[in-house]
């Protein structure tokens, strides 16, 4: 029989609430995952009545407001909140994207619940370790190789063949498509995962670039590849607009056309 | 105070910060056969290298003619003669060389019809000393930071760098005057580390974050720079605050100067396009610093825009909107996300915001930090070297140019391996580390970690933004900076008062905040003292009570020192270096400085 309640302890419990200020303006209220490693325990839900006119638009301005007048161990991480870093991606109203970028309004329902990336060992609050997320990034090579000796200027490239990484090269390593898809979830230890192979493709697709063989080697293997179900989750929350499932069906293609 | 251990490393050198500055570092040191570790706070590809736009300036000319002779001048002119001219012909000597490195290892470059790197324009790059603008810069898209810095952590893969993620930095450990390595905070366990090494290679960036609206990112604040103060040496020129022309309005975030070099322009109210009036040569691709006072300029005399008439509009809705999506996707997006504006039908309000530090750790053009000790303004620190935007070496004097720092990131990233590989031997014996070269680091630690005041890390930090946003902006006084000496002497002063909730090491945000701000409270100590001192209007600091250049008092950079007890900053200066590195290129004299 399948299990349909989480482990015992895994189980998220209700938290604290921590109330709107005195004197606090229209409110929305947050429901934000927490874990302390420190403290054991159960994860829970901490709720936030959070004064939503004194913070900016986005759930970046809400989480930082929160930590600098509510309650300042809340953990999570950000760095650049204009969506090129990638920090800053975690679940919200059920849907993986940047918290920089994605506007509380945005969110449908009556409060917004926020919690770390879906099926990432958690370190802290809304920190997930991405640890084999960033091994598997490095198992495709991500760097040109060549054999033929480097020219003296650059390598001529025609702005047909540059387009050929327009939709590729954008990719922010924010792993919001990887853990958003039900086949990583399962396979995560076998299965590269969207973000990994749309970098592939972007080092396949390079006319630079003279390791297609051997790139396409590696990935001729039942899992690394061919778990993508082309059930689309990726390209449907990628924060950048980027398209991993049409990436990784393309790949599959020069497999097949290598052989034909 | 609770015992802390210490858990041990040894390398031939340890790169702190994994920014440009800091892979190139590593991974030419680690390239030369040196037992290289790079520690970095965020995930390599995370360091606000990523969020620069417009492009990397060289004079390859694959848009025209171009010379390396004419990319100086220019800089020179720029930095309004604060650069010291061996350094800058060092960088733009070496400029193109870097760039097809950079090339070779798969940074995805726009291109020509011919297939060769595509140049656009930027401010204050011309041709044949100042006659006409010139495209210089090369780009990849307005998302050249991000594909260089993807690239070189690829890069660093191939090289098999070694790598300490979100490890946070405390301090340098110092053995009477030379460096020996560093101390750093593991978040994700809590434990501390002590990393030993024969160099230490700062490429900490710069600390925007001193001020309440930056382009730059949150984790920008100047770790390195607060290290060096904490070790009892000075940083230099750090009055010159780089505010960009176009941050968005409101949010902050950058629209690339790039987009002025595509062919946007800004207007006022009258819808004027103003820039003429002010640099009638290169109007609207005027540098950074004019560009800022005159659009300051124009809102103060009632001619900005917007209902509260506090801003300018820049606009590219001329523009064909097929450029717009090939060469400036990323900055529409941006428009549309933070503005809600269609950069094809609509401009996009902006506002001056601080963007860059010319300021820094003083250097050589070898990358070596430098102080002065009694004659000697050039006395190399041992084991010690900074890089990129922590560093002043000084190739942007008191303006940088646009396009000039991620090739100055790359370019003094090699000069730092190339010397390391020069002088270190690989595997050298090292002195064995005593506890006193630490336990500063561990006071420090342990304090902020249980400080049980009543100011919250937050409030404080609002109170220097808010005093350096009004007291050191685009115009100063002697009036307003001696408020702001005043206004950071007070926030030094509420350090002790200072409360952090959590007292956990695992991922401890709130203490990482802390121990930021305090690394941002000396600087910003050191940047309106600085400020106050110099008497004179030079490049991005304008005074309004000294409006002209004073060559004969002030061509001299500042030092300051910080003392960390009582908050007293102490100035002392070198001279600019008025001679180039070789004799290819004599020293361009100082002159007015008119677009």
């Amino acid at each position: 029989m399948v299990e349909l309640r989480l482990p015992k302890n895994s189980r998220v419990i209700r938290g604290k609430h921590h109330p709107a200020p005195q004197g606090a303006g229209k409110t929305k209220t947050f429901r934000v995952y927490r874990y302390d490693p420190e403290l054991g325990g159960n994860p829970r839900w901490d709720t936030y009545e959070v004064d939503v006119e004194a913070c900016g638009p986005m759930v970046l301005d809400v989480l930082i407001h929160i930590k600098n007048t509510m309650d300042p161990s809340l953990a999570f991480r950000r760095s650049c909140r204009e969506g090129v870093c990638g920090s800053c991606a975690m679940n919200i109203g059920g849907r993986n994207t940047l918290a920089c970028t994605h506007g509380w309004e945005e969110v449908p329902g009556r409060e917004v619940s926020i919690s770390p990336l879906p099926h990432m060992p958690v370190v802290k609050d809304l920190v997930p370790d991405m640890t084999l997320f960033y091994a598997q990034y490095a198992s495709i090579e991500p760097w040109l190789q060549t054999e033929t000796p480097e020219p003296q200027k650059e390598w001529v490239q025609s702005p047909e063949d540059r387009q050929k990484l327009d939709g590729l090269y954008e990719c922010i390593l924010c792993a919001c498509c990887s853990t958003s898809c039900p086949s990583y979830w399962w396979n995560q230890e076998k299965y590269l995962g969207p973000a990994a192979l749309l970098h592939a493709y972007r080092w396949l697709i390079d006319s630079r670039d003279e390791a297609t063989g051997e790139r396409l080697d590696e990935l001729e293997d039942p899992f690394k590849l061919y778990r993508c179900h082309t059930i689309m989750n990726c390209a449907q929350v990628c924060p950048k607009g980027l398209n991993p499932a049409k990436a990784i069906s393309e790949i599959k293609k020069m497999l097949v056309e290598r052989v034909v | 105070m609770a015992t802390y251990e210490f858990i041990d490393h040894k390398y031939d050198v340890v790169v702190v910060g994994a920014g440009g500055s800091g892979l190139r570092a590593a991974l030419g040191c680690a390239a030369a056969g040196l037992k290289t570790a790079c520690i970095s706070k965020v995930f390599p590809t995370r360091s606000h290298t990523v969020a620069a736009q417009g492009g990397i300036s060289a004079s390859l000319g694959n848009m025209g003619e171009d010379d390396w002779r004419w990319h100086m001048y220019d800089t020179v002119k720029g930095s309004d003669w604060l650069g010291d001219q061996d350094a800058i012909e060092y960088l733009v000597r070496n400029a193109p060389a870097a760039v097809y490195e950079l090339e070779h290892w798969g940074v995805p470059f726009s291109r020509t019809e011919e297939g060769k790197i595509y140049q656009r324009a930027f401010g204050g790059m011309t041709r044949n000393f100042g006659e006409a603008p010139i495209q210089r810069t090369c780009a990849a898209a307005d998302r050249t930071g991000h594909a260089m810095l993807h690239t070189m952590y690829g890069q660093s893969l191939a090289h098999e760098t070694e790598f300490f993620i979100e490890y946070f930095a405390l301090d340098l450990i110092m053995d009477e005057g030379v460096c020996r390595g560093v101390t750093a905070w593991k978040l994700d366990d809590g434990t501390l580390h002590r990393f030993q090494a024969q160099l230490v290679i700062l490429a900490t960036g710069g600390y925007g974050r001193a001020y309440f609206s930056c382009t730059s990112a949150h984790t920008c604040t100047g770790d390195g720079n607060a290290m060096v103060l904490r070790a009892g040496l000075p940083l230099q020129d750090m009055e010159f605050v780089q505010f960009h022309p176009t941050g968005i309005y409101g949010a902050g975030c950058l629209i690339t100067e790039g987009a002025r070099g595509e062919g946007g322009y800004l207007t006022n109210s009258e819808g004027e396009r103003f820039m003429e009036r002010y640099a009638p040569s290169v109007k609207d691709l005027a540098p950074r610093d004019m560009v800022s006072r005159a659009m300051t300029i124009e809102i103060r005399e009632g001619r900005g825009v917007g209902p509260k008439k506090d801003h300018i509009f820049l606009h590219l809705d001329h523009l064909d909107p097929k450029i717009l999506a090939e060469r400036l996707p990323g900055i529409s997006e941006s428009a549309k996300v933070f503005s809600g504006v269609d950069v094809t039908k609509e401009p996009i309000p902006v506002l001056p915001t601080v963007h860059y530090n010319m300021g820094g750790i003083p250097t050589n053009f070898f990358s070596e930090v430098v102080t002065r000790e009694g004659d000697n303004p050039d006395k190399v620190v041992p084991g010690l070297m900074a890089v990129g935007e922590a560093a002043c070496v000084s190739v942007h004097g008191a303006n940088r140019l646009g396009s000039n720092s991620l090739i100055d990131l790359v370019v003094f990233g090699r000069s730092a391996a190339l010397r390391a590989a020069d002088t270190l031997k690989a595997g050298e014996s090292q002195p064995e580390l005593k506890p006193a070269m630490t336990d500063a680091h561990l006071a420090r630690f342990d304090k902020l970690r249980n400080a049980s005041g009543g100011t919250s890390t937050a409030a404080l930090r609002l109170e220097m933004q808010r005093a350096m946003q009004e007291d050191a902006a685009v115009f100063r006084t002697g009036e307003s900076l001696a408020s702001g000496v005043k206004r950071l002497q007070a926030v030094h002063d509420k350090r002790p008062d200072l409360a952090v909730s959590d007292r956990g090491l695992i991922w401890n945000t709130d203490l990482m905040e802390t121990l930021e701000l305090d690394n941002l409270i000396g600087q910003a100590a050191v940047t309106v003292n600085g400020a106050e001192i110099r008497t004179e209007s030079r490049g991005a600091h304008a005074r309004e009570d000294y409006p002209d250049r004073d060559d004969k008092t002030w061509m001299k950079h500042t030092l300051a020192w910080f003392d960390d007890a009582t908050g007293k900053v102490r100035i002392d200066y070198r001279p600019v270096h008025n001679f180039t590195m070789t004799n290819e290129i004599a020293y361009i004299p100082p002159k007015a400085r008119v677009y």
